[in-house]
């Protein structure tokens, strides 16, 4: 036990549970508002997203911290996006439409924003089935090509909740800002700023001095 | 006390505003979430209070009413923010006494009302309503008021008026919401002058026989249960006569998604999403939507020879 508590995966596992306990404490409690569903379903559309850009995050942090070990942590919180996304695909199938196959196959046609949102969950399907490190190593050099589509499925993501507010846009447009910076710091120039910029942290702990030593170790 | 129809069932489920009140109170005493007594304490001045000989008007419903904490705590009201909860939590800051609603345009008897009057000047009723909103959702709220067309009647339109426009307050430091650019302020919303005109449209001062809460639409605001909610202007400050269809707020904000009709139609979808069903709050499995929210017997003979997809 002491051991789990002192591994960080442990803690983000517990962290990325937080969403669901929530939902369920609210919807025990009768805290879920005038209209549950709708609540449910922006909870679990939101924390989708959130998983989407965390997972898309790891990379760049770990390039701007110099700590490899980042990585560790990506297939679970992708996993966990992967998990809010069928919950929050189940919540509409069922809560919202239940099951009515001829009104959901309607949505899907017509709808621009649900067209797009389904295509995201279906595409996220096969990298959930590939996270396995077997699948890794079966897939190899044609893992990586696969595991791009979620560049494709976040911009989907953001669209999708473009797509479906009335009038305000902020939140998703802050969605869209903080993507749009996770793919900019990917682009050529981009890691040329992100370089300049692990530069000067890595300068200014330096000159902190103390965690030097700790820094040097850090593949650069 | 609330007025009751001998038709409703379920009054068992609705909580009694008197003891939702008093809830509140209390947990405002503890204060336990600073942030949330600050922001509930001053939401319901003003509301509460008793309208006093209201009468049991000719429109009922054999409908279950929507309790009255739901329909006083979701709310689409963007002058106080765009989230369905922030009407109740920012609208404590609207001041709905004194005020004044001026009456303008084509008409023979221009004037500008005190609401004391107005809320005087015809006999009140309790009419219970569906309420549907575009988005997908609907309700149904007792509300008092009296028909529009008693105003429009004193005001003697001449013949140049064929539509009315109701223009919301434009204060933000009243409605915060106002300060963001989210809709051109002030709200703007439009009737035909037959529709303004018809029995149905009510202008409601209050709801489950209380004074109407500022979350929505104190003092006074406009409802027409066969069209969307977003067309029942609330807190009004004019209601002007005119030759032009005037042009709303939604569609000047989306013309392709908002028309100046409006009216509940399960056959005409919003672009981006359907109308065909709706969820009544507090019930599980979507229902249909009716033609015209259910008042086609009283209002289709309006719109006889319209193609409805064209004047959506």
């Amino acid at each position: 036990m002491g051991a789990a508590l002192r591994n960080l995966k442990f803690w983000i596992f517990g962290i990325c549970l937080l969403p669901l306990l929530r939902l369920l404490v609210l919807g025990g409690s009768g805290g879920l508002g005038a209209n549950p569903i709708e609540f449910i379903t922006r909870s679990t559309g939101t924390w989708t997203l959130v998983g989407l850009l965390l997972t898309l995050s790891v990379t760049p942090l770990r390039r701007l911290s110099g700590r490899a070990d980042f990585i560790r942590y990506r297939r679970m919180l992708g996993l966990f996006t992967f998990f809010y996304a069928g919950l929050h695909f189940v919540t509409y199938i069922w809560l919202d439409q239940f099951f009515d196959p001829a009104a959901i196959a309607k949505d899907i046609v017509k709808r621009p924003f649900i067209t797009v949102g389904f295509t995201a969950f279906v595409l996220l399907i096969p990298l959930a089935l590939t996270s396995t490190h077997a699948m890794m190593r079966r897939l190899g050099r044609r893992w990586q090509l696969l595991h791009r589509l979620i560049y494709l499925i976040a911009l989907l993501g953001v669209i999708h909740f473009l797509w479906l507010v009335k009038k305000d846009l902020t939140e998703p447009l802050i969605y869209a800002a903080v993507l749009a910076l996770l793919l900019i710091v990917r682009l050529p120039w981009g890691v040329a700023l992100r370089q300049t910029a692990r530069n000067r942290f890595a300068s200014a702990r330096f000159q902190g001095g103390k965690m030097a030593g700790d820094g040097a170790e850090r593949r650069s | 006390m609330l007025i009751r129809s001998p038709a409703d069932i379920p009054l068992s489920e609705i909580t009694p505003p008197e003891i939702y009140r008093e809830r509140r109170r209390f947990m405002q005493g503890m204060g336990a979430l600073a942030a949330g007594a600050a922001l509930g304490a001053a939401a319901d001045a003003g509301a509460g209070v008793k309208l006093a000989g209201v009468r049991p008007g000719a429109y009922r419903l054999d409908e279950d009413k929507t309790p009255y904490k739901d329909v006083t705590t979701y709310n689409n009201f963007y002058e106080f923010g765009t989230g369905k909860g922030d009407p109740a939590k920012n609208a404590g800051s609207l001041i709905t006494h004194p005020w004044t609603v001026a009456i303008e345009g084509e008409v023979g008897n221009p004037m500008v009302y005190d609401i004391d009057a107005l809320l005087k000047l015809a006999p009140l009723e309790e009419r219970v309503y569906r309420m549907r909103c575009v988005e997908g959702w609907s309700m149904v709220i007792p509300w008092v008021g009296f028909p529009l067309r008693e105003i429009i009647r004193r005001a003697a339109p001449t013949g140049n008026a064929r539509y009315v426009e109701f223009v919301t307050l434009n204060d933000p430091r009243q409605m915060p919401g106002q300060r963001s650019r989210v809709l051109d302020w002030p709200y703007v919303e439009g009737l035909r002058l037959d529709e303004a005109m018809h029995p149905l449209t009510l202008l409601a001062v209050g709801l489950y026989g209380e004074v109407l809460p500022n979350q929505n639409g104190a003092p006074l605001r406009l409802v027409v249960p066969w069209k969307y909610g977003f067309k029942n202007a609330k807190s009004i400050v004019k209601i002007r006569f005119v030759e032009k269809p005037p042009l709303t707020a939604w569609m000047r904000a989306a013309p392709r998604e908002y028309g100046f009709y409006s009216n509940v139609n399960p056959q005409v979808d919003h672009p981006r999403w359907s109308q065909a069903k709706e969820r009544r709050i507090g019930e599980f499995r979507k229902r249909d939507t009716l033609m015209f929210n259910g008042y086609g017997d009283q209002v289709a003979s309006l719109y006889r020879g319209m193609d409805l997809k064209k004047f959506f």
